[in-house]
């Protein structure tokens, strides 16, 4: 087990949620990622910057800035 | 379809449509109340509550589709419409439609709802993606653990809608209080985990998925649409063969009718003359009204007919949300949003829906700016002059169909500099009047669908072309109607169109335009599609009378008034970046529900125009 950050996450891996701080708490609530949800990296957009990932059967894009407020363990 | 804020409930009882955005929620509407509606496959389509009946067991229903959303939470302005909605009890069931590809995401939202109010149906969408995902749903299990109905259905296909009156129908006649869920609030992570840790629990066991690696036929797609070397040269051939189907499409179509509706003419100024009537009201009704009429619908109907269903098939597939997922750090790096870039897409058609459709975009700054710059892309109604002028001056008007793959190619570039001068404008905005960082950012990417190609054609050919084209026609022929009587009203011996004309020449040969071109443009405020008919009118009126039976007779026009190629390049420019026209200086004004913010969006454009026309004009003048 190692402890990352959501934006972190290398295209392919999987993590569990372990806390999200910040403002996008409830954004992020709403789209289904709590405590313990898993998360998969699916893919980057071409500059980098912002990143799919599929939650809950989802694909969800995320930019850097919200994904680094995610702790999720791998 | 009507904005709905109060619902007569004279005519029936009232059903309300919720849902996450791209759960075919529109599809079902439509559906139910046989209305057209147009459906996307974008978050936020349904920008508005719009409402429409539906008869079962011979009595009357009043359907409302509220905007897609996630939550009720009311983080933006689409949550607070369909929160509002449900809140205010108006609706005597809801109904949550739930996408079964990913059901316990959606379950979170119809738990929201079942908080405010019992009476609450689910229904579970997309029965048939899901099957072919092989993901089963226990629709019963999960019945009984919700305490609602639920009913699964595949709205494309019409199945099920009937099961899923019989469900609303019962919920509103028998009323019941809430089931027995059983819901642990006051955790630590606050009320929301709390309800998406309930969808989990109701969905475990209730769920089986056969194949979990169906995710895999899109990803090798978006291998190539967001790819980091394909992305960009995919979306700009995107855009360049659906100018170039539309240029060439529209060639042939675009002649036939004009050459049908000059014939008209010719039969009308007989009819007329047979009539006996006034001469001045022959001239003011016939080269007036009728020909500038003739003119709009000849130019515009035959790209729009094609343009806007092929726009909509890359909606229906799912490609523009990728698009805004592509770009995005562009519009990061200009602190705005990147959804700007469906907003963007929008305005292709029209700019009144582009501005609608900035509801989106949930950071109010971030919305201001997109409703500022959405005059940046060119709507419908300026493709027929960019097209026209193109290819008079550019691609050759004697050549055939292989002149549109260059006249689409220059058209490309205009549209690339309009995209390019959103993001400098957007840019400068946040620094300037409305500065700030970017706010938080989540876009879907809904999976790839088939598009249902017959109904595009259908959809976009009776809601967007024939409404846009009416809305024109209607703006056409009172604008017919001014030029003419200013063309033939005299003071003091030089007529009012030369009077006007005359007295913008100064200002407008500093833009490299003319008088009559800005002229043109300023009576073309009503309906952007009217500034090359104005200008034909007022050429003509002021010289000699020709036929305009093809573009080599009006581009012969256009160069004995003076025109070159930079002319032409000036009236493009021009026409990319002035003010908004009056429907979406009224939707500004409506969604902004601020004059300051209307008046900055067209003075934004309207300067940015100036600056670069003048800028173009000093640069050709050095050059020649």
């Amino acid at each position: 087990m190692r402890k990352t950050v959501l934006s972190k996450l290398i295209q392919g891996e999987r993590a569990v949620v372990l806390d999200i701080s910040g403002g996008m708490r409830e954004r992020l609530n709403d789209l289904g990622l709590i405590k313990g949800t898993a998360v998969t990296c699916v893919r980057k957009s071409p500059l980098g910057d912002p990143v799919a990932y599929l939650i809950r059967g989802a694909v969800i894009a995320l930019r850097s800035e919200d994904s680094s407020c995610v702790t999720v363990k791998i | 379809m009507r904005d709905c804020q109060n619902i007569n409930k004279k005519h029936g009882s009232v059903i309300a449509l919720g849902g996450n955005p791209n759960v075919g929620k529109s599809t079902l509407f439509n559906g139910l109340t046989g209305l057209r509606q147009h459906t996307g496959n974008w978050p936020g389509k349904t920008v508005a509550t719009a409402y429409g009946y539906c008869s079962y067991d011979q009595k009357e229903y009043i359907v409302v589709d509220l905007p897609g959303c996630y939550s009720l939470a009311a983080h933006s302005a689409e949550e607070e419409v369909a929160r509002d909605f449900i809140r205010s009890g108006q609706a005597d069931a809801v109904i949550i439609v739930c996408d079964a590809t990913c059901l316990e995401r959606n379950l979170y939202l119809a738990l929201q709802t079942m908080e405010i109010t019992p009476n609450v149906v689910v229904c579970v969408n997309l029965m048939d993606e899901a099957e072919k995902k092989k993901i089963k749903p226990d629709l019963t299990a999960i019945s009984e653990k919700l305490g609602v109905p639920v009913v699964g259905t595949t709205a494309r296909g019409k199945k099920g809608l009937d099961a899923l009156m019989r469900a609303a129908v019962q919920v509103i006649e028998n009323p019941k209080p809430r089931g027995p869920l059983d819901i642990q609030y006051g955790g630590h992570d606050g009320d929301a985990a709390a309800l998406v840790s309930a969808a989990e629990e109701i969905c475990r066991g209730s769920i089986t998925f056969g194949d979990r690696d169906y995710i895999k036929n899109d990803t090798k797609t978006d291998r190539f649409i967001t790819g980091k070397w394909t992305a960009f040269p995919i979306m700009l051939l995107a855009l360049l063969a659906v100018f170039w189907l539309t240029i060439t499409g529209a060639n042939y179509p675009s002649r036939l009718i004009s050459s049908l509706l000059f014939w008209g003419e010719e039969k009308l100024l007989l009819f007329f003359m047979w009539l006996n009537a006034p001469d001045f009201l022959t001239e003011m009704l016939v080269l007036g009204i009728y020909r500038v009429l003739a003119w709009v619908v000849a130019v515009m109907l035959p790209p729009m007919a094609i343009f806007f269903p092929l726009f909509t098939l890359l909606e229906d597939v799912g490609f523009l949300p990728r698009v805004a997922f592509n770009l995005d750090k562009c519009f990061k790096k200009c602190r705005a949003c990147g959804k700007q870039a469906l907003t963007m897409c929008m305005g292709f058609g029209c700019n009144a829906a582009g501005v609608i459709g900035c509801r989106i975009i949930d950071s109010p700054r971030e919305r201001l700016i997109a409703i500022i710059t959405n005059n940046f892309v060119p709507c419908n109604g300026r493709f027929p002059t960019f097209i026209a002028i193109i290819s008079m001056f550019f691609a050759g008007a004697s050549a055939g169909s292989g002149a549109a793959l260059p006249s689409a190619a220059l058209l490309t570039c205009f549209i690339v500099l309009g995209v390019v001068t959103t993001l400098i404008v957007s840019n400068i905005l946040s620094k300037t009047a409305l500065k700030g960082v970017p706010s938080s950012f989540t876009l879907e990417l809904p999976p790839y669908r088939r598009p249902q190609i017959g109904k595009v054609i259908i959809r976009s050919i009776f809601d967007r072309t024939l409404f846009v084209l009416g809305r024109a026609a209607a703006m056409a022929a009172p604008a017919g109607l001014v030029i003419w009587l200013m063309a033939n009203t005299a003071v003091g011996g030089v007529t009012l169109l030369a009077r006007c004309s005359g007295f913008l020449d100064p200002f407008a040969n500093h833009l490299g335009l003319d008088g009559v071109i800005l002229l043109a443009f300023i009576l073309g405020f009503p309906a952007n599609e009217i500034v090359i008919p104005i200008i034909i009118m007022a050429y003509m009126a002021e010289g000699s009378i020709l036929e305009l039976s093809s573009l080599s007779a009006l581009k012969q026009l256009l160069t004995d008034n003076g025109w070159t190629w930079i002319t032409a390049v000036s009236v493009m420019l021009f026409s990319l970046l002035h003010w908004p026209c009056s429907t979406t200086c009224l939707t500004i004004r409506k969604e902004t529900q601020s004059l300051k913010w209307t008046l900055v969006s067209i003075l934004v454009p309207t300067l940015a125009g100036i600056a670069v026309c003048f800028m173009f004009a000093a640069a050709a003048k050095v050059l020649t």
